[in-house]
Formats: C-alpha cells, structure tokens, sequence
C-alpha cells in the first residue's frame, strides 16, 4: 500500500464529508421510525440499521473533517443546508413502510458495490472504512430486498403502495451514478470509484427483487439533482433543524 | 390497535459459540421464517451473543403439560442408580 496520494487533500476531505453526509443523514430520517414501525422487531431492524449508518458517518466526517481541523460534530450540527452535499435520495421522507424500504433498498445497493470498491482504495483510511462497512450493507441490501419483495408480492393494497412508492423514489437514484469533477479527481487518483461505474452492479442487486415483488420498473424521466452541490429538497431544512437544534441551543452539550 | 393482525410468534435458538449447543433466548414475531431470522438476528445478536440461530415456529413446539409433571418426571427421582456416581469404582480400573 502506498501512503502517497496523488489526490489533494482539499478532495478527499470533500470526498469523505459526500459520503459521510449520505449516512448521516439516512440515518437521522431511519431515527424517527423509533417507536414508529409497524412492529417492535421492525423497530430494532431499523434503528440498527441507522447506527450502522451513523457509525459509517461518523468515521467519514472525522477523517474528512480533519483535513480542516473540524470535528465531527461542527460538519454535523454546525453547517448550514446549503454545505451538506449528501445525494437526494437520502433526505427523502419516510412517508410509508414501502416509501422506506424501496428509498433503502435503492441506496443501500448503492453502498455496497461503492464500498466494495473502497476497500482497494489509495487512501488508507477510507480503504479501513469501507472494509467495515460492507458488512454492515450486505445485511442492509437484504433486510430492504426481503421486505420489498414481501410487500410487492403481498396483498393488493400492499403492492399497489410499493409500486407507488417505487414510482416516487426512483427519480432519485439517478443522482447516485451522476459523475462531477470532484469524482473525476476521486477516480483518476485511485482513491474511489467513478459513480457511473457502479450503477451496472446496482442494477443487478436491484432489478431481481423488484422482479421477484412483481413491480414494474419505472420509466425514467425526471431526474432530480443537486445534492452533490448543496441542493436540497424542501423537507431537508426541517430534518436539519431536528437535528440540529439540541447542538445549537446547549452548544458542546453533552449526556 | 387491535385490529392490526400481528405476525406468527416464531422461538429463538441461538449458538454462542463452536461446540456448543443452541439454547433458547426469547421468541419473537415475524410474518415468515426468513424475516424471523432477520428479526432474530437484530434482536438478539447485536452484542455478538451467538454464530448461528435456528428459529421454530411457536405453534409447532410440542410441550409437555404441567399437569403431567408429576407423572412424567417423578418417577425419575428416586432413582439414583441411573447417574454414573451412584458407582464405585472397584480398585485397580484404570483410566476411567
């Protein structure tokens, strides 16, 4: 392995905090299933689920914050909606149970060959990250693709509710294998994967299970993105206020 | 609430280590076997509690009745030929 990047650093922090933003905040939308879902067991599935991905950003910002001399905590509670650079799709509401599971399985196909991948980074650290987390996505992918396909192949009134939830979140996946110059950067530096690159291999965890759940794919059209570059939807601003507001009221409080 | 059908209640099995056997931790609910190993696993391994589960649906576990106790495991109490201590060991066996 080598320790010399030939990425700047300014990148791969930009990089790290990208990724880390696609946890964070995946993370604070699964939190408010807690004491939500439809059953205690689902509750715990889910929750677990958002300390995984909050573990992932956790680490993510710390690396990537450290670049700048910024703490976890500042890049969480302490940037403005316009700097956080996660995709979209990770935003989006809960709406239902199919809203929930279709928004992760999309993503968390997504994670997996992204992590995959980042495990033969150039950048060590991003390299130790990823090599933890694609366990942790495995199981992810799985969770989400058995219950979507319980739920498209279910009752009538279940599939119709997963097909209308598919037909909303789908736009956004496009975002996800949208390439910039900051991921050009990335790429050509060996230290992550080009997004396009990735979306054959999600297509392949995701389209057997809406297969096997019996929807239909949906046909692209609208392709909403921005997130990458700080633009987000309009409920973006209420999560970030739940999430940050403890911070901003008590600032270093701490339990 | 109530008129919210609920999930078949599946028992939890769960190995903690190699060369030990499945012991039973709890129950749960889940609509079918996979999720109750999902279920399972998130419930009840989250503390790297065990390597392997085994889950079973509740209604097919076949319990003995507490009304038969006294028949079913009485009888047993009164016979202590049937541990290896209740022998001695003559002098001179080696190796046992």
């Amino acid at each position: 392995m080598t320790t010399e990047l030939s990425a700047p650093t300014a990148d791969i922090a930009d990089y790290a905090i990208r990724l880390g933003d696609d946890a964070l905040i995946l993370a604070q939308r699964l939190s408010e299933w807690s004491a939500n879902s439809p059953e205690i067991e689902e509750d715990v599935a889910l929750l677990n689920i958002a300390l995984d991905l909050l573990g992932q950003a956790r680490s993510l910002l710390a690396y990537g914050g450290g670049f700048t001399e910024r703490s976890e905590d500042e890049l969480a509670y302490q940037r403005e909606e316009r700097s956080f650079t996660n995709v979209q799709l990770a935003e989006l509401e809960n709406g239902n149970f199919a809203d929930t599971m279709v928004r992760q399985l999309l993503f968390s196909a997504y994670q997996l060959p992204l992590y995959t991948a980042l495990q033969a980074s150039a950048d060590q650290q991003l390299a130790a990250v990823a090599a933890k987390a694609v366990k942790e996505v495995t199981y992810h992918v799985e969770h989400a693709a058995t219950w979507v396909v319980r739920l498209g192949d279910g009752t009538e009134l279940s599939h119709d509710r997963c097909q209308a939830a598919l037909e909303a979140v789908w736009p956004y996946h496009h975002e996800l294998f949208a390439d910039d110059e900051l991921a050009g950067r990335i790429a050509e530096a060996g230290v992550g994967p080009l997004p396009s690159s990735l979306r054959a291999r999600w297509q392949d965890l995701v389209l057997p299970v809406l297969g096997e759940a019996t929807l239909t794919v949906p046909v692209d059209g609208w392709r909403p993105s921005g997130g990458r570059a700080g633009l987000h939807t309009q409920p973006f601003g209420y999560l970030l206020a739940e999430l940050q507001h403890l911070h901003r009221s008590h600032p270093g409080a701490a339990w | 609430m109530s008129e919210r059908s609920t999930s078949p209640l599946w028992e939890v099995f769960i190995r903690p280590a190699r060369g030990t056997s499945h012991v039973h931790v709890g129950s749960l609910h889940a609509a079918d076997a996979a999720l109750a190993l999902q279920n399972a696993r998130d419930l009840y391994t989250r503390r790297s509690e065990g390597l392997s589960i085994w889950v079973v649906p509740s209604d097919q576990v076949v319990a003995s009745s507490p009304d038969e106790k006294d028949a079913f495991f009485a009888p047993a109490g009164d016979k202590p030929y049937r541990h290896p201590t209740f022998y001695e060991i003559p002098d001179g066996v080696e190796h046992l």
